[in-house]
């Protein structure tokens, strides 16, 4: 998929969560949702992209992204 | 003309716990204190002439007909208007009162033409009727003097009194020569639409009915809602469906299948031809009362350009080659199971519609996680209500409204944002006036001024005219109010919710940055306005809002779904009648498609597919192991087919094309797939991108069943065959059956069986219940056995309700010098939708295309003029419209409908979405506008290709 717009969605996402005071609680706001919401498919290349650089990817989003990789990869490997 | 099979009790029911006894023609009667006479005797079985008086209305007592003798009591009472009192002593008849009812019917009888045989009403005229029951055997009074029935005297003079008919609306006809001056359709106008078009003009003999000043009907304010003609005890007003067939022999109730109301309705049949549809007295939504679309513009069901035979094509270049259902279901099913051979088991998916039943939606449903194995389903829920889903769910616990309709009546403070009930649930909208015009305030916050804002004996307290995009900062305004002035219920809030999340929210709401004054300029509201509304919305008493497509249709549609929520729980507005939390669903079956677990990451019931409970008993059920991964939602399928993984689609009653925003983008993607069947009436905008078209059948040709926006669950019937053979939901199965999935449903019931048995809220629910109670709304079990009016009582769905943060993000969508203008897109009362339905009906002489609505100031700075042909261009595209200058829009707003595929409107929306379920921002494009003289290349390009896919379809072969 369009990686771009993958992009510009999970800073959509991180925007919503940048408002928890708590740093963690925004990641893991972050990843939830993305873990809940989206195809595999699109969470393997949002993944791919942060493995990549993540050019892009807003702060929050990053550290988002970053979670959903370790949660994906737990849930795979269990 | 009333229904043919209502009872007509003459006034209407009076509720009250007092029951008051008394005597009617000596038989003793109970009924509830402040009940008319004359109800409590048709209570009884006893039937008082009457003309003036029918149930829908109020009492008028202007016939004379109706009169009693009551004892001790002087003269001749008119029971409509004479309530009951205890120990009342009536005789409904005597030779007095029989005499005085032949004197006032053969007065009646001399200005009234006596063409009874070719009359449209003969058989169910309530004039005919009473010179029958009252005996009327002479009429002393000739046709020489004055009177309305003539055009010419006998003398071959002109008749100043008389008035020709007009036939000027589509729907249905105006004879003044039969009019009794009754006042019913005046008193319908006012009572059940709120409307005043109608008037009595003139007085004594030159009494008569006018539309507006003295206007046709279809120039005047009258907008058709039928009410006036269902009212006219004679042939005055009628339905020319009613002219032209005759009267109906039976009646069959069912749902109407356009707005979110979910309206009952009638339908008058003979044999398998509707002659009227009539709205059901009964009808738990919307208690009698319909509007133009519901009640006239069913025509498109049999418009000849309903396709009824299946076709297939190779390309969409090629002609469409007409085929069998064996043939067309065959293909369809082989190349689903090629492109999941080829290119993997999730490369197709398919998409259900708020158009279709229930039933039909579980099936789709079922068909994509059983038969195709992945759950790439998805509804178009998504590009309207799914933030309502996400902010609902999170806050309270429940994806659904709070309240029923009924529930306005008790309420004191409306709060109306991004709705326009009067235009796109106009029933509701009605049934709101006359709680507002009974007294209770009104808050609305639009960019544009609704009808609602000023509408006779209606003026907003408020009218918080927004920008578009700023939802989320207005509703933090009026919360920061809340908070920072005490006006939050502590003592509601400690008892029902979170207390740690609603800390953590007061604090970020009272924060400075989201104060009004920091806000107003932002907003485009002043401070003061914004104060004084958060004000009375937290202190007016029982406050409701509804909230529409405005609200969802944002960068941040969940946000202020969520600060809606937010700010009826810190108010204590949630829980009883009254208050509530309202979204405005915008087609019929919204609420129902989604709760049939049409969405890629929820089984029916709004659970995820990650749960192994849930997803055990599904795998149960349906005897096959399901995927515990979300699937692609609508805007993911596209991307997905134009990088080539996602290869075909299965739609249900879905138009994409004209729906979905950036059309050249979902064209681009429904190009890219190889084999994309459509499911339609119609050859809609998506099945000009189709392989395989299968015929739909209409909402009469049916069983199943709807849900409205207060969770109302209501029975569609089948009043005719299926045009094409079969009825949705078996195509869907033959599909399956295809596919390699076994499906074998006899009737639509027992998929209702099934939804039950798998879905806690629905537990209970079943045909037979539904038919037994009328409607039923869900949650529906062992708890609720008879459904559930108003949630949330004593304890949230999710226990405790959980305030949500909502920070202000405003939109990437902002104004530059190259696009200074923000476009913001919406409906009409005439037209539904993306027009399919309606653009086939008489509705089109009251829309026949999209216009762009623009201010007077931003019109003069560009040179442009009413009716001048504008282009508006967006970064996604470009189109042309025909200009309409508005004084309600404000500044440096636009705004459209898209009605029509050729206006393009979605040419110029965006990718841009909501951030938690990707509904589009629909409500915000910057744009620039400027005059042209020509269509946009898109439109060019578009109707050459229309022209084009027409011409295959007309060049459609037999085999």
């Amino acid at each position: 998929m369009n990686v771009e717009r993958l992009v510009a969605m999970v800073n959509d996402i991180s925007r919503y969560f940048s408002a928890e005071s708590d740093q963690a609680a925004g990641v893991a706001g972050v990843a939830d949702h993305l873990k809940r919401f989206w195809e595999p498919g699109m969470r393997k290349q949002i993944v791919a992209h942060l493995a990549g650089g993540g050019e892009g990817l807003e702060p929050l989003a990053k550290m988002g992204v970053e979670r959903l990789a370790e949660i994906d990869r737990k849930t795979i490997a269990g | 003309m009333l229904s043919i099979v209502d009872i007509d009790r003459g006034t209407p029911e009076i509720k009250s716990e007092t029951l008051v006894t008394l005597d009617i023609d000596g038989r003793s009667i109970r009924v509830p204190e402040g009940t008319s006479v004359m109800r409590a005797a048709a209570q009884a079985g006893i039937a008082i002439p009457k003309l003036c008086a029918t149930d829908m209305l109020e009492a008028f007592g202007s016939c004379r007909l109706c009169l009693v003798e009551i004892e001790g009591r002087k003269g001749y009472p008119a029971s409509c208007t004479t309530p009951v009192a205890e120990g009342m002593k009536v005789s409904t008849q005597s030779v007095k009162l029989a005499e005085i009812r032949r004197g006032v019917m053969e007065l009646y009888i001399s200005d009234h033409p006596l063409d009874c045989l070719t009359c449209p009403a003969n058989g169910h005229c309530e004039l005919q009727d009473m010179a029958g029951v009252v005996g009327l055997r002479e009429v002393r009074y000739g046709y020489d003097g004055k009177n309305h029935v003539y055009a010419k005297s006998a003398q071959g003079e002109a008749n100043p009194l008389f008035a020709a008919k007009d036939e000027s609306n589509p729907y249905f006809a105006f004879d003044p020569s039969k009019c009794i001056v009754c006042s019913r359709c005046v008193r319908a106008c006012d009572e059940v639409q709120g409307t005043f078009a109608l008037t009595i003009q003139g007085r004594g003999f030159e009494s008569k009915v006018a539309a507006s000043q003295d206007n046709r009907f279809l120039d005047s304010e009258c907008v058709s809602c039928g009410a006036c003609v269902q009212a006219c005890p004679t042939a005055t007003l009628s339905e020319k469906s009613l002219i032209d067939r005759g009267q109906a022999e039976h009646s069959v109730v069912t749902t109407c299948a356009y707005c979110g109301v979910g309206c009952s309705f009638r339908a008058e049949m003979k044999g398998e031809e509707i002659v009227r549809m009539v709205p059901n007295k009964d009808g738990h939504a919307n208690h009698g009362h319909s509007c133009v679309k519901g009640r006239f513009a069913i025509g498109y069901a049999s418009h000849p350009e309903r396709i009824t035979t299946p076709m297939i094509r190779r390309k969409i270049s090629d002609p469409w080659r007409i085929a069998s259902w064996e043939e067309a279901i065959a293909h369809a099913a082989s190349e689903f199971k090629r492109l999941q051979a080829q290119y993997g088991k999730f490369a197709i998916g398919g998409i259900t519609s708020s158009r279709c039943t229930n039933e039909e939606t579980y099936l789709v449903q079922k068909l994509v996680r059983a038969a195709f194995g992945n759950n790439n389903v998805d509804t178009c829920a998504r590009v309207c209500h799914s933030p309502t889903g996400y902010g609902l769910k999170s806050t309270m616990g429940e994806s659904a409204g709070t309240q029923d309709f009924d529930s306005v009546e008790h309420t004191d403070v409306v709060l109306v944002i991004g709705a326009n009930p009067t235009d796109a649930h106009p029933v509701f909208g009605s049934q709101m006036k006359q709680r507002l015009r009974a007294g209770a305030k009104l808050i609305v916050a639009d960019p544009r001024r609704i009808d609602l804002v000023r509408t006779p004996h209606i003026q907003a307290d408020f009218h918080l005219k927004l920008k578009p995009g700023t939802n989320v900062a207005l509703l933090n305004a009026l919360a920061h109010v809340i908070v920072t002035e005490g006006l939050v219920d502590e003592a509601f809030v400690a008892e029902r919710c979170e207390p740690a999340a609603f800390e953590k929210w007061r604090t970020f709401v009272a924060q400075d940055k989201n104060s009004p004054e920091a806000m107003a300029a932002e907003i485009g509201v002043s401070a003061e306005l914004l104060r004084g509304a958060a004000r009375l919305y937290a202190t007016g008493g029982n406050a409701a809002i509804y909230y529409g497509l405005g609200v969802t249709e944002h960068s941040q549609g969940s946000t202020a779904v969520m600060a809606i929520a937010n700010l009826a729980m810190a108010t204590g507005n949630i829980g009883r009648a009254g208050v509530g939390v309202n979204p405005m669903r915008g087609q019929n079956n919204v609420q129902g498609s989604c709760d049939m677990g049409s969405f890629p990451h929820e089984f029916p019931g709004y659970r995820h597919v990650g749960d192994a409970k849930v997803r055990g008993s599904f795998e149960a059920d349906w005897g096959v192991p399901l995927h515990d991964e979300p699937g692609l939602r609508i805007p993911n399928m596209f991307e997905a087919a134009l990088d080539g993984s996602f290869k075909g689609l299965y739609l249900e009653g879905e138009d994409i094309a004209q729906s979905d925003p950036n059309t050249q983008h979902v064209t681009a993607a429904l190009e890219a797939m190889e084999c994309v069947v459509v499911q339609d009436l119609f050859l809609n905008e998506t099945a000009k991108y189709a392989h395989v078209f299968l015929p739909g059948s209409s909402f009469l040709e049916k069983d199943g069943t709807f849900i409205n926006a207060e969770r109302r669950i209501s029975r569609v019937r089948k009043v005719m065959a299926p045009k094409g053979r079969y009825a949705d939901w078996e195509v869907t199965q033959l599909l399956s059956n295809a596919m390699g999935y076994p499906m074998h449903y006899a009737h639509p019931s027992q998929i209702m069986d099934e939804i039950a048995r798998l879905t806690p809220t629905f537990q209970s629910v079943s045909f037979d219940k539904i038919d037994q109670l009328g409607s039923i709304q869900w949650p529906c079990n062992e708890q609720h056995p008879e459904g559930t009016p108003i949630m949330h009582v004593g304890e949230f769905v999710r226990g405790k309700g959980r305030f949500m943060l909502t920070e202000y993000v405003p939109t990437t969508e902002k104004v530059n010098a190259e696009h200074p203008l923000i476009l913001t897109t919406g409906r009409i009362l005439s037209q539904y939708n993306v027009g399919a339905q309606t653009r086939r009906t008489a509705n089109v002489m009251w829309h026949d295309e999209d216009r762009l609505e623009i201010h007077p100031h931003d019109a003069e700075e560009r040179g442009i003029k009413e009716d001048d042909w504008v282009g508006i261009e967006s970064r996604a595209g470009q189109t042309v419209l025909r200009a309409r200058i508005s004084e309600r829009m404000q500044p440096g707003v636009v705004y459209t409908t898209f009605h029509f595929p050729g206006s393009g409107a979605n040419v110029i929306t965006t990718e841009n979405s909501d951030w938690a379920t990707n509904c589009p921002e629909y409500k915000v494009t910057a744009v620039q506008v400027t005059r042209v003289d020509q269509p946009s290349t898109w439109q060019q390009r578009y109707r050459a290709f229309s022209h084009e896919q027409q011409a295959l379809l007309d060049a459609a072969e037999m085999p």
